[in-house]
């Protein structure tokens, strides 16, 4: 009994500076977020006296409205094209001997030891009137010399998909690695089609990698603020841009406290989901 | 049985999609034009331009202070979470304390940022490089716990008993078997701590105040209203300094095998 009790107290004097920490840099700035969302502005940009219902119900606006869709719909469809590049890809890592396997991750993996801003930058530069891409695609006349490459839904999907693409590869890779691959041999010599064995078989052999590759790009793609701020523009506007402009342009705190309540729930959802549906099959840490 | 090239192929042409942009950037940053049209001729000018702009090198100096003290209080807050969660896996306490460590690692930058914003208004602390410390060492914590944590579930538990059966006492053990087998994720978590904070633009830019521009910070307002090929030089001085510290490191790791 005594031992057990010195066991507790030394659990909580370990445990004491992490829980501290995120408690006041975590937990109770998130507590903030939902309490200044039902507070009125003041008029000197902080935070007015009594409570509200106004920040909450002023989202129910056509205008952000709109966003939260496009919001949504960048989001899904940028995770459906990084699933879609990565499963061949892989695939192909887990197939390969280990030589290029080694060669392959470090080039995959190269390219995103750049800084974030700096690869948006590159793509800025890329899809600008006077860029390459515009260029190539005017000359050979799949474009009209009006069209835009930049500042526009696409351009976020682009580069959204640019950015998360290899960490939905890395998931899937590692779920493709622990998979047997006789198994698919095995559906082939009972006559199954090569396209048949590879969806009845190999996606969900690979499932759980599938999952944590969606949430890796879904997720952060919701919370998306710098990709569609440099090269999305007035119709590539997303929720993360709605929350900056209220606390930078017109700093008022309340309604981008407001919309980042929406965006917490909206990111806690598939989330929560995930975590029920895992926590039914196996423990939930194997998320990572 | 015959396989498919599709998958070959498909990694080919994402490599290529995700060199593409970095290598146009690197070639104009040696671009003797202006604008991004066309080549005019090798130039060195714009990265001379470089060293003639206060502003970046202040800006990278934070950069580095904020770097530095945020890796240093993290990597200790991280590995006190680590050993605590290894050490008491399957308590109660430990479960709430895996979701709080965990959960900053799901939730977009850009929470994070507005979250710490609201906090520190609220509580009428100033904006400036020590809130954006604050945030650092926040965010930090829970990279560094899991790498710490994997590190601790890899190795043998019974050569730490070993010692102890041979009569070496708490401090022997931590000092001289338990510490030196968690050095190398003491390093992984440290160098990860340190680019996360180097290179972290969304969080900072919500809880920076007038003056406290770091290295991010500059470069976004370079890209936003700046001239262009400042930038590329500036970024392919970056690439470069990155690729020596990652190469730096691997082979520092691998002589230590």
């Amino acid at each position: 009994m005594r031992r057990e009790s010195r066991q507790k107290i030394r659990e909580t004097l370990v445990s004491f500076p992490s829980l501290f920490w995120l408690s006041l840099f975590f937990i109770v700035p998130t507590l903030f977020v939902f309490a200044i969302a039902l507070k009125p502005a003041n008029p000197y940009g902080g935070i007015g006296s009594g409570w509200t219902w106004d920040n909450l119900r002023s989202l129910v606006s056509p205008n952000y409205l709109a966003v939260a869709w496009r919001t949504l719909w960048i989001s899904l469809l940028s995770a459906a094209l990084c699933i879609v590049l990565a499963i061949p890809i892989g695939y192909y890592l887990a197939r390969v001997t280990a030589r290029w396997k080694g060669f392959f991750l470090m080039l995959i993996i190269v390219p995103f030891w750049t800084n974030f801003l700096i690869r948006i930058f590159a793509w800025k530069v890329l899809l600008h009137p006077e860029g390459a891409i515009k260029k190539a695609l005017a000359f050979s006349g799949l474009i009209g010399p009006q069209t835009s490459l930049l500042y526009n839904a696409g351009a976020v999907v682009l580069v959204t998909v640019y950015t998360f693409l290899p960490f939905t590869i890395l998931p899937i890779y590692a779920a493709a690695e622990k998979f047997d691959f006789q198994l698919l041999e095995a559906a082939r010599d009972l006559g199954a089609r090569r396209l048949q064995a590879f969806a009845r078989i190999f996606l969900p052999g690979i499932s759980r990698g599938l999952i944590t590759a969606v949430l890796f790009v879904f997720i952060p793609a919701l919370g998306s603020y710098v990709i569609p701020d440099i090269v999305g523009g007035p119709s590539g506007e997303m929720i993360g841009n709605k929350i900056a402009q209220r606390v930078f342009v017109d700093r008022n705190l309340p309604q981008a406290s407001a919309l980042s309540v929406v965006l917490i729930l909206s990111v806690l959802a598939p989330l929560v989901t995930v975590l029920v549906l895992q926590r039914k099959r196996e423990k939930p840490e194997s998320l990572l | 049985m015959r396989r498919s090239r599709f998958p070959f192929i498909v990694t080919l042409a994402v490599l290529f999609f995700f060199y593409l942009p970095i290598i146009i950037l690197i070639v104009n940053s040696f671009n003797a034009s202006r604008f991004e049209s066309g080549w005019q001729g090798f130039s060195l000018m714009w990265y001379k331009r470089l060293f003639h702009e206060p502003e970046i090198w202040r800006a990278a100096k934070n950069s580095l202070l904020i770097a530095a003290s945020a890796t240093a209080v993290s990597l200790i807050i991280g590995t006190t979470a680590a050993i605590a969660l290894h050490r008491f896996a399957r308590s109660r306490l430990q479960r709430f304390h895996f979701g709080l460590v965990y959960t900053p690692l799901v939730v977009p930058e850009i929470l994070m940022g507005i979250s710490l914003l609201m906090l520190f208004v609220a509580a009428g602390v100033e904006l400036g490089l020590f809130t954006i410390f604050l945030a650092h060492v926040t965010f930090c914590i829970s990279f560094v716990a899991m790498t710490v944590l994997a590190r601790l579930q890899d190795f043998d538990e019974s050569i730490v008993e070993a010692a102890q059966d041979l009569g070496a006492g708490w401090w022997a053990t931590t000092r001289r078997v338990f510490l030196p087998m968690l050095l190398p994720g003491l390093i992984a978590g440290g160098l990860l701590a340190f680019t996360l904070s180097i290179d972290d633009f969304v969080i900072t830019f919500f809880v920076a105040g007038p003056g406290s521009t770091t290295l991010p910070i500059r470069v976004y307002s370079m890209i936003k209203y700046g001239s262009p090929p400042l930038i590329n030089a500036l970024s392919t001085l970056l690439l470069v300094l990155t690729f020596t510290a990652v190469a730096a490191s691997q082979t520092l790791s691998r002589s230590r095998r």
